[in-house]
């Protein structure tokens, strides 16, 4: 582990700047290249074809899918699309990559100049977007040996599976002036990106299947400075709390060498999931990739008309559709804000109320009783494996008065917990409220007749006393039934 | 029937044993001491003959990629049958759990 | 049955629809002359006897069963051994790939069994097709059917040398500056390099993507377009195919009009460094072509004398970048994997071992003309010339038809004579690579035998791309020409040497 400073007094002394490089794989039915089923998964070398695999004599053709995906992302971006973009060749040999080429794009790529603005904690910070370009994944390599380890391993095995997986690389422009918020917005950024993925259908977006990978990018200058500092390259950081916490990381470690009169090594580093960040391969000796244009396709030149096509698609722009939803769900600006505070729930709320929940509702489910459960496993909301219209499902058992709150919440967890839907887990935890009014009316009698006194009270007209006999009906039915019901039901035997 | 058939510029770029031997490297090809020796004056006398290029490369002139002017080539997103595994791994040099079974990876932490 | 192969692949085609010859006659009279004169002429790598004695069974069955079938069923063909045949071993002639059998066929490969067309085998080549005298294989050299001691052209002379000597009468090659030209035109053979994207490059194992076209290698101008109109036409497969009906190539061949037409003399292409018999016989051609109503005229394009240069700037960059899947890992040689030595030497070894030095000479000229800091100065100026030579085309065919030079500066040159000397081996390509490099199509023709050596000489012809069929009209003509004044296409007259008289089966 490396020396650190405080975070605060580094912030005191240096200015940050970031730069995000995220790759998105694309949830087409085929690969970018070739005709292979694109599907995560599946048995090793099964989803390969002689394109894919780099055998002689092999061609690609593009996948038009994947362009629209690329353009759609683009425009979401906010980006302007190239008349005529080319792909190229990265040369480079590694295992992973068949062809010892990776099919790329370089100095035209599709998407150019965009721009987000993110709203972090009330505040509004642009970014810009350098390019959005396509390009190819490579397959996938096991180590063997006693660690698993890449350095120590006998040998290598490699699935090609994902070999040809449509890839786009969305790379920002250097980002300043965020100062103390730089990890926060940088944790913003990659989780707008999420959402836009999956709201364009154009990926899973799933950070932990590695549907979203990032490489942070980040470099110190003393305060004032013009001048940009040496910066690192951090790979793997594939969580949202992980590029907050590499960025934290990196600006400590940064701060201490630079404070201790030391220089950053402009290097690749590796983000380690214990919370720290290790050298890799050094810049000095970048690798010479020989990029060209790609002989074997020929240039993509979207028409104007086709572009517009593309853009009618797309999904409303999040802050027009943040303001339409507070006006629909009737929820005050402190409300919403929670709502916006919290990553993911916006859809979930939008999508469970679309299942048929009253907005309140799915706001109370989302922003409570689940946030709270994702928050024990340090999970993101839409990561919990339960479902918007399972949530309205419960609503609406509650609604019916099967369920009571209480109950409700251990749905949920029967439900988070893998035991089923919900109806399921009603079912087999026996959690509904009792109903029958034979049952409950048997429960009534037998306390009416164990507390005579109580009830002779309530008979002469004291209804404040008829809580002792709920209380004592409610622990015989343990807890499955509707307090209300049961009162009406006392109150009717002793009238 | 006039002219002559090649160009040459008469501009030697002589690469030296030392930046063959980096290419080759690059290329990933291993060359003997003896290799560096032929191939390096071979080199120079193509490189040679190819340096008449940048006498009527202008700068307003559009480079040529492709013989002919296509553009949005494209294939529908539809699934197609592959090779079977067997297919796949079956001129591998070397295979283990059905996957291709390569040398240990040195010098890169990825 | 050897009048069989002295047969054209049309006249073949007609007697096996006739049911005068069967499919599985004919290809066992192929057979038979591969088995007796092969040893001599090395023109394959690897004979499917089995396999082409079955596909020529089954076109017979369905010959026989009533069935019409295309004009070229049943007729035997070498296939350049740097198509795909899925099962079939496919070298590329390169100790890297032997042993290696595609899991696929090449789309052309694939729709000429579709046509019924017998593959006898896999023909041999300079390695992975870079040379241009089938020298640089990594299993021995082909010799010329003309003169043993010569080379038959490469990078497809063994397709050639198979054609020359009787041993197929059709052949496919592949021509990236001038492999199937070159060949044809020292052998006396017809060899057309179609437009580019006219025919399929799937499953053609690359060498130079933006240059390389496969084309049709026969004796005779309608055998050539016949094989071409199987072969040729869009192939989703491949993105460069061209979208477009194939030109009349067949109809072309078979007029052979060329009354009205206007042919340029490409200026530069000629002069120095042509041998005199090459320049006669071309001269000949043109007052043939005069004789037979053409206008002839001299057109000067003044940027092809660049050619060559940008040639050996684009083919080696994407030649180091095509090969470099050649490394040990998938398919093919491995060497050097001792257990403790890394991915990265094991590469390294693999290809020191398993390419030969022309190759290497090529990839590492590649890798430089690449690198960072001479972009710019190498390929991106190359591409410039590029457009100056197709440029330099476009003005030409405004006032010309077709454009007509030699086809290659010299006859056939001797086994070993070049070997050593790249610039003077790249020399024989001189006429051949701005087709390449414009994309247009262009063919050889035989034009008669160089009165100092008594090899043929070949006369190429021009056309503008998607004018495929001008090549064949103008081809035709002079086929036509010289046949009455020989008596016969020129391999005729090898024809005894090769074909055993009175031997009738």
């Amino acid at each position: 582990m490396a020396e650190l400073m405080d975070y605060d007094e580094v912030l005191a002394r240096f200015d940050p700047t970031l730069g995000l490089e995220v790759h998105v794989e694309l949830n087409t039915a085929t690969k970018m290249f070739c005709a292979c089923d694109n599907s995560p998964g599946g048995e090793p070398n099964t989803k390969v074809c002689p394109v894919c695999l780099g055998l002689p004599g092999s061609l690609p053709v593009v996948n038009g899918r994947a362009v629209e995906s690329a353009i759609r992302i683009g425009l979401a971006l906010g980006c302007s699309i190239a008349p005529w973009s080319r792909f190229a060749r990265k040369n480079y040999f590694y295992p992973d990559m068949t062809k010892d080429f990776q099919t790329s794009q370089y100095d035209e790529p599709i998407c150019f100049d965009g721009h987000v603005d993110l709203l972090v904690d009330g505040q509004t910070y642009g970014i810009e977007i350098e390019r959005v370009h396509m390009e190819e994944d490579a397959g996938k390599l096991t180590h063997a040996g006693a660690s698993g380890r890449i350095q120590d391993a006998d040998y290598s095995l490699v699935d090609y599976n994902r070999a040809g997986t449509p890839l786009m690389e969305i790379v920002t422009k250097p980002i300043g002036g965020l100062g103390a918020h730089t990890p926060d917005v940088g944790r913003a950024y990659l989780a707008h990106l999420r959402d836009l993925m999956v709201a364009l259908g154009v990926s899973d977006a799933r950070m932990e299947a590695g549907n979203l990978r990032c490489d942070v990018n980040i470099s110190l200058a003393p305060k004032g400075a013009t001048e940009l500092g040496k910066r690192t390259e951090t790979k793997n950081v594939n969580s949202l709390r992980a590029v907050e916490d590499a960025l934290r990381y990196e600006i400590r470690r940064q701060g201490a060498l630079l404070s201790a009169g030391g220089s950053v090594t402009q290097e690749t580093r590796h983000w380690n999931e214990q919370g720290w960040t290790s050298p890799g391969r050094s810049k000095e000796q970048a690798e010479d990739y020989r990029y060209f244009p790609e002989p074997d396709l020929v240039p993509v030149a979207p028409s104007a008309a086709w572009i517009e096509e593309l853009r009618a698609t797309l999904p409303e722009p999040p802050a027009q559709r943040r303001a339409r939803l507070q006006t629909q769900w009737g929820f005050t600006d402190l409300e919403m804000r929670d709502v916006v505070g919290t990553s993911g729930s916006l859809d979930l709320i939008d999508a469970t109320v679309g299942a048929g929940a009253s907005a309140s509702s799915a706001r109370k489910w989302w922003l409570g009783e689940l946030a709270r459960r994702a928050n024990e496993t340090d999970a993101e909301l839409a990561d919990l494996p339960i479902t918007p219209a399972q949530v309205a499902r419960v609503q609406a058992l509650v609604d019916a008065g099967t369920l009571t709150d209480k109950l409700a919440r251990s749905v949920f967890e029967g439900v988070l917990a893998g035991e089923g839907d919900p109806d399921a887990v009603v079912a087999s935890r026996g959690l509904a409220v009792v109903s029958d009014d034979g049952a409950l009316g048997e429960a009534v009698d037998a306390v009416i007749a164990a507390q005579p006194d109580v009830a002779d009270k309530i008979r002469a007209g004291k209804v404040q006393a008829a809580g002792a006999l709920i209380g004592a009906v409610m622990k015989a039915m343990r807890g499955q039934a509707d307090a209300a019901r049961v009162r009406e039901l006392i109150l009717e035997r002793l009238a | 029937m006039a002219g002559s058939p090649i160009h040459t510029s008469g501009v030697s770029v002589a690469l030296s044993t030392e930046e063959v031997a980096r290419l080759a490297g690059l290329a990933r090809i291993t060359v003997s001491a003896e290799e560096l020796a032929t191939i390096a004056p071979q080199l120079d006398i193509v490189l040679d003959a190819v340096a008449s290029v940048s006498e009527v490369a202008n700068a307003d002139v559009t480079p040529m990629t492709h013989a002919l002017p296509l553009t949005n080539v494209f294939r529908d997103d539809v699934v197609r049958p592959g090779l079977t595994r067997e297919q796949a791994l079956a001129m591998a040099p070397a295979v283990e759990e059905d996957r291709f079974r390569v040398p240990r990876i040195l010098g890169e932490e990825a | 049955m050897t009048d069989v192969i002295r047969l054209t692949a049309a006249e073949l085609g007609r007697k096996i629809a006739a049911r005068e010859l069967t499919a599985v006659a004919v290809t066992q009279a192929f057979l038979d002359q591969i088995a007796r004169n092969d040893d001599a002429v090395h023109a394959f790598l690897y004979v499917d006897a089995e396999g082409a004695l079955a596909q020529a069974a089954a076109v017979d069955a369905r010959l026989d069963a009533g069935e019409t079938m295309g004009p070229l069923a049943g007729v035997p063909l070498a296939l350049k051994d740097l198509f795909t045949q899925a099962g079939l071993p496919t070298t590329a002639g390169s100790r890297m790939l032997q042993g290696w059998r595609p899991p696929y066929s090449a789309t052309v490969t694939q729709r000429l069994i579709d046509a019924g067309i017998v593959i006898l085998g896999k023909t041999n080549l300079d390695e992975f097709a870079m040379g241009s005298s089938t020298e640089n294989s990594a299993f021995g050299p082909t010799h010329n059917p003309w003169d043993l001691a010569r080379i038959p052209g490469g990078s497809g002379g063994g397709s050639s040398a198979s054609l020359a000597a009787f041993e197929a009468p059709l052949a496919m090659g592949t021509d990236t500056g001038g492999s199937i030209r070159q060949p044809a035109s020292v052998t006396g053979t017809v060899g057309v390099k179609p437009t580019y994207g006219g025919t399929s490059r799937f499953g053609v194992i690359a060498m130079a993507s933006s240059l390389d076209q496969p084309g049709p290698c026969a004796r005779t101008v309608l055998d050539a377009a016949l094989l071409h109109e199987v072969i040729a036409g869009h192939d989703p497969l491949d993105s460069t195919s061209i979208d477009a009906p194939v030109p009349p190539v067949v109809e072309a061949a078979r007029s052979g009009d060329v009354s009205g037409m206007k042919i340029g003399v490409v200026t530069e292409l000629g002069g120095e460094g042509y041998a005199p018999g090459v320049e006669q016989r071309f001269g000949e051609a043109l007052d043939l072509l005069r004789a037979a109503g053409a206008e002839i005229v001299e057109v000067s394009c003044p940027h092809f004398s660049y050619a060559l240069g940008a040639y050996y700037l684009i083919m080696p960059s994407e030649v180091s970048s095509n090969l470099a899947r050649y490394d040990g890992m998938r398919y093919g040689l491995r060497a050097g994997d001792d257990g403790s030595r890394g991915t990265e030497e094991v590469m390294a070894l693999t290809r020191e071992e398993g390419f030969g030095a022309e190759v290497k000479r090529r990839i590492i000229l590649g890798t430089y003309a690449l690198s960072s800091g001479y972009y710019d100065a190498y390929y991106g100026s190359a591409q410039k010339v590029r457009r100056l030579i197709a440029d330099d085309f476009d003005a030409a065919f405004a006032q010309v038809d077709v454009l007509v030079s030699p086809s290659t500066p010299t006859t056939a040159f001797r086994i070993g004579e070049r070997i050593d000397d790249p610039l003077a081996m790249y020399k024989s390509d001189l006429c051949t690579i701005p087709s390449n490099m414009a994309g247009n199509a262009s063919g050889s023709f035989p034009a008669g035998l160089a009165p100092e050596d008594g090899l043929p000489v070949g006369f190429q012809v021009m056309a503008p791309p998607l004018a495929d069929d001008r090549v064949y009209r103008v081809g035709a003509a002079l086929e036509r020409a010289v046949a009455e004044r020989d008596g016969g296409v020129l391999t005729d007259q090898i024809a005894a040497r090769w074909v055993p008289q009175a031997q009738e089966a």
